[in-house]
């Protein structure tokens, strides 16, 4: 039970623990369960602006969303410090894969060299980080959703704009691992 | 909102336990190298779908009282899904982070991710911008 609770967790737990969010929040307070949300709550909370897009009342309909996401936050910070640290256990054929890209620290979660402070204005890191964040930004506004909202809400009641926007997911993310990578890693 | 501070609390633990939140498994997932990232995507549509159905077909209520309802995302053209799935799906490869684990790995120590989240909430701005003249 130590093992289990400190290691990776296996897909058959992390999967449904993942999918009972969903009704988690359905039933605490009719809430949909998505973390995209909170980046436009938070530019109606901090950013003054006579935008449509975020003109509304984000503390009636977003507050929720926010400190779901500072949740996120501390869950995150109380799991790095539950259990040793690992090595993310990839196949060796990524690793491969990603060696022939100049990658070569595998340790932690996201390779150092390219997610640090420190390489923030190489242009691996900036196109990772800067550019990587805007398009997340900016895409997820625009589709309405990202993985959870989409992929998981959306498709688990059947809404055929979350397929439309998740077959959108794999194409953007594989156009970019296959063609995007390899030129600037 | 002490409720949803402690969902959000298990969700970044399971997010890291997971390691959903990792570039790593990202790339693994884009490159079809193994079954694990599907099988977590896919059993967790799984378990959502069935508590969906579950709770439509028990007409259940919320913690306080009301019915609980999903609203329909509403089609349109179609094109917000395609384009704008499309620019998250550069994104979630670039950086190798959705936007829970784009939390959930400031947690974890991984604080350059700020940097991604204030890149990302300037995306979300742009967004509102040009909102009235994308399509879709």
């Amino acid at each position: 039970m130590a093992g289990f609770a400190s290691g990776p967790w296996p897909w058959y737990v992390a999967g449904p623990a993942i999918g009972l969010f969903v009704p988690a929040l359905l039933i605490l307070g009719n809430r949909l369960f998505g973390v995209s949300s909170s980046l436009r709550h938070f530019c109606s909370a901090i950013v003054p602006s006579r935008l449509e897009y975020f003109r509304y009342d984000w503390k009636q309909s977003g507050l929720w969303n926010l400190v779901f996401v500072a949740g996120i936050l501390i869950g995150g910070f109380l799991a790095a410090h539950w259990g040793a640290a690992q090595n993310v256990a990839i196949s060796g054929q990524t690793r491969l894969a990603l060696e022939r890209l100049g990658i070569h620290d595998f340790s932690g979660l996201a390779p150092r060299e390219v997610f640090a402070w420190s390489a923030l204005l190489t242009v691996k890191g900036f196109v990772s980080v800067i550019l990587g964040g805007f398009l997340v930004g900016f895409g997820t506004a625009y589709a309405g959703g990202c993985t959870s909202g989409h992929a998981i809400s959306g498709l688990a009641d059947l809404q055929l704009p979350s397929l439309i926007a998740v077959v959108g997911f794999f194409a953007g993310g594989l156009a970019a691992t296959h063609f995007l990578l390899p030129l600037f890693l | 909102m002490a409720a949803y501070l402690l969902l959000g609390i298990c969700f970044g633990i399971v997010l890291t336990k997971s390691e959903v939140l990792s570039w790593f498994r990202i790339q693994e997932m884009f490159r079809f190298q193994s079954p694990r990232m599907y099988e977590i995507i896919a059993s967790a549509v799984a378990v959502a779908a069935a508590s969906v159905a579950l709770i439509k077909r028990l007409g259940l209520k919320i913690v306080a009282g009301d019915p609980i309802a999903i609203p329909p995302k509403i089609l349109g053209l179609g094109v917000r899904y395609a384009a704008g799935g499309t620019i998250f799906g550069l994104g979630w490869a670039l950086t190798g982070a959705c936007p829970g684990p784009l939390f959930a790995l400031v947690g974890n120590g991984v604080t350059v991710m700020i940097a991604a989240i204030a890149s990302a909430l300037a995306g979300t701005w742009l967004y509102g911008l040009l909102r009235p003249r994308l399509p879709h």
